[in-house]
């Protein structure tokens, strides 16, 4: 069958199926297992109400359950077991304990994708921040601050793999003496008068090259949350540092940012969770060759190269493990919230 | 903030110049994608996208006619002409230098003459008319090469366009990888809107034990890395025989956008005035309609906001259609997988990489540009609570 077709019939079947799922459901619970008439009408309808819920809730947390909750519980499991395949075709598990993890901690890339990944965590969130608020604070200052915010804003549309292509043209490199394409060389061989480098392929600043493409595409998104913030700012406030003779440095340091300190750490930690699993850069620009690796393409490679379940699962693990602070950050600020 | 006593420095002018700095820091690197996708592989290879756009010095390698083209006049063999013409060059170039060899090709400005082998002389002007003579019988098939240095406009193709999209070439094509994106994206953002927002109406405006537990829980799916969950989905897949295929994929993409989805419409529809929601219920509507009546309606930019999300991460996505969809046979690629392996195979040909890069950002770009509106406000309820 024609994959459009296909996917037509999907819609079509999933959102009706939902839609028919969802209407029928409730017309059971009405009108037959719990109907709003005879001796127990109102009391019913109570009961009703109480399963309603749950019939609303009942798809996506068969989804969520699947597809989330599962993984996490299954990964754990995975990680401490090695995959076999016995001589009559079927796979076995077999539990090792922790020997997944101490095959990987034995593994020099694996500490080169942490290290890397201390790198990106540290970098990538401050750059984009410090862009995102620098970008923020000087575009609300002028009339065509709107057009400067949507093309600064714009990467965020572009797959990482798009950007991928567009920085591997930045950074590329022709043969000393020929003309340089890469906008970084002609630069370089312009100012320095050297020879042009292969940038991407020389250890310890390409990993920073390649960070450059993921803050390029993610202080669009802290500029609008930033922009936002600064315009909440009550007026008073400000006024009245002016009144008192405040410089607009000290207007900016002393007054707005610690107004906005909340929402830099909102946006501090969503940026840091992309930095954990980022992961297309890297594995088409560099596929972590060259001393660029990082957890996530590591964990790919485990997993489609080496075939390697156990050590996939375990630097799974270890990603997980990474984002558990902020979870656990983010689950408590909603409870605080929803009280 | 401007007009507040105090504020108004004459540093004004050097905000416009910071911005437009900015701004221009930020488009450079896709504006070079943009314009390499135009030029031709010999262009791209020889000079800076970013001259590209003035008149460049070129080398161009010409011939004069054919041989057989020669005539006799008064004892000597000659072929005029013009070595621009039939070259799809306008004949106002004016070439600076020309030369014979490829050792030396600026050795002689227009106007002079040049000495070839067997008493043959050349003369080539400044606008391309040449004369060349020979005393004996010109002999071979093919012209004199002459090299010309001239100074060019800027010349665009849309040759990479034809190529990566209707030659039908197998590793250049991007059509069929554009037709598969669009089969997985679109099931992918409307199915996870409509499970959700069901649920995100339940949270929102039903009441039962252990709603605050639930609101938690998706909080904290909401960072569960993707890559937990790649291997026991691939073995839960192959094991219940779905295997690598657009249903799996589509699946996988419901389950991981349900987190934000739930959450942004939760949020959005905790605000939807109470009034409006319990008058329904006491004129007897049932919640299956307040909520297709009454609340769907009201959330639509709500709606929309995700919808763009989870638009731009399944069309963007590399990851999941790695895991999930692409199988052996490479029958089921999506675009940026096809420009992943391009990077492979035509890691220099960068006018087939800029054209297929720029096809599929194109459409989130029209989307995002469309759009921004809905995408901004997601992105508000998303962080700032």
């Amino acid at each position: 069958m024609n994959p459009a077709i296909q996917g037509l019939l999907t819609i079509a079947i999933g959102v009706g199926g939902c839609l028919s799922y969802f209407y029928f459901s409730n017309q059971i619970l009405d009108k037959v297992v719990f109907p709003a008439r005879g001796p127990n009408a109102g009391k019913n309808i109570n009961r009703a109400n109480l399963v309603r819920p749950w019939l609303f809730l009942l798809p996506a947390l068969l989804a969520l359950g699947l597809y989330l909750a599962y993984p996490v519980v299954e990964t754990i499991r995975l990680s401490l077991t090695e995959r076999e395949t016995l001589s009559d075709g079927t796979t076995v598990y077999n539990f090792v304990g922790f020997a997944n993890y101490a095959q990987m901690s034995a593994d020099p890339k694996f500490w080169e994708a942490l290290v890397n990944n201390m790198f990106w965590l540290i970098i990538v969130p401050a750059m984009s921040t410090a862009f995102g608020l620098l970008a923020a604070q000087l575009t609300d200052r002028i009339r065509w601050g709107n057009i400067a915010k949507s093309l600064i804003f714009m990467p965020m549309a572009i797959s990482f793999v798009g950007a991928a292509v567009i920085w591997k043209l930045v950074y590329d490199a022709r043969p000393p003496g020929t003309e340089q394409i890469g906008v970084l060389n002609a630069v370089y061989v312009w100012f320095t008068g050297n020879d042009p480098q292969q940038w991407l392929t020389t250890p310890f600043w390409n990993s920073f090259l390649l960070m450059i493409v993921l803050i390029w595409i993610q202080t669009g998104f802290a500029m609008v949350i930033l922009s936002a913030a600064l315009r909440g700012i009550p007026e008073e406030t400000i006024e009245a540092a002016i009144v008192d003779g405040a410089n607009p440095f000290q207007i900016f340091f002393k007054i707005k940012m610690p107004q906005i300190a909340g929402t830099i750490v909102v946006v501090w930690t969503t940026i840091t969770l992309v930095v954990l699993k980022v992961f297309d850069i890297v594995f088409a620009m560099t596929n972590g060759q060259w001393g660029t690796q990082v957890l996530a393409n590591y964990m790919f490679n485990q997993l489609f190269v080496a075939r390697d379940w156990g050590v996939g699962s375990a630097s799974a693990m270890v990603i997980m493990l990474l984002v558990t602070p902020i979870l656990y950050w983010n689950v408590r600020n909603a409870r605080k919230e929803m009280r | 903030m401007d007009n507040i006593a105090g504020t108004k420095s004459s540093l004004t002018w050097a905000v416009h110049i910071s911005v437009a700095a900015l701004v221009a820091l930020w488009l450079f690197p896709t504006v070079g994608l943009f314009v390499s996708s135009f030029r031709t592989a010999d262009q791209i290879a020889t000079s800076g996208w970013w001259k590209a756009l003035f008149p460049t010095e070129q080398s161009l390698t010409l011939r004069t006619a054919d041989p057989d083209t020669q005539t006799l006049v008064d004892g000597v063999y000659v072929i005029e002409g013009n070595l621009f013409t039939g070259e799809d060059l306008s004949e106002d170039i004016d070439m600076s230098a020309w030369g014979t060899s490829s050792r030396d090709v600026g050795a002689y400005v227009p106007g002079d003459t040049a000495e070839l082998r067997d008493g043959e002389r050349i003369t080539v002007q400044a606008n391309g008319e040449y004369r060349l003579e020979s005393p004996v019988e010109m002999e071979g098939s093919r012209g004199q090469r002459i090299f010309v240095t001239a100074e060019l406009p800027p010349d665009f193709t849309l040759e990479n366009y034809q190529q990566v999209l209707f030659s039908g070439n197998a590793t250049d094509s991007m059509a069929k990888a554009f037709f598969n994106t669009l089969t997985v994206t679109i099931p992918a953002t409307i199915i996870p809107i409509v499970v959700a927002a069901f649920a995100a109406y339940a949270l929102a405006w039903m009441d039962f034990a252990g709603r605050a537990l639930l609101i938690a829980i998706i909080v904290g799916l909401l960072v569960v890395p993707l890559q937990l969950a790649l291997i026991p989905l691939l073995k839960l897949h192959l094991g219940i025989g779905i295997g690598k295929g657009y249903l799996g994929t589509w699946l996988a993409h419901t389950g991981f956008g349900l987190p934000l989805a739930i959450y942004l419409l939760r949020n959005y529809m905790v605000g939807l005035p109470r009034d409006i929601i319990e008058n329904a219920r006491v004129d007897g509507a049932t919640e299956f309609q307040i909520f297709t009546k009454i609340i769907l309606p009201l959330s639509f930019p709500a709606l929309a906001s995700f919808a763009i999300f989870q638009f731009l991460w399944t069309w963007n996505d590399l990851l999941v259609a790695k895991v999930f969809l692409i199988d052996a046979t490479g029958q089921t690629t999506v675009m940026t997988n096809q420009i992943v392996e391009l990077l492979g195979t035509r890691g220099g040909n960068w006018e087939i990489l800029a054209t297929a890069a720029f096809v599929s950002i194109a459409v989130p770009l029209l989307v995002f540009f469309a759009m921004q509106k809905y995408l901004v406000r997601g992105l508000l309820a998303g962080s700032v609570k």
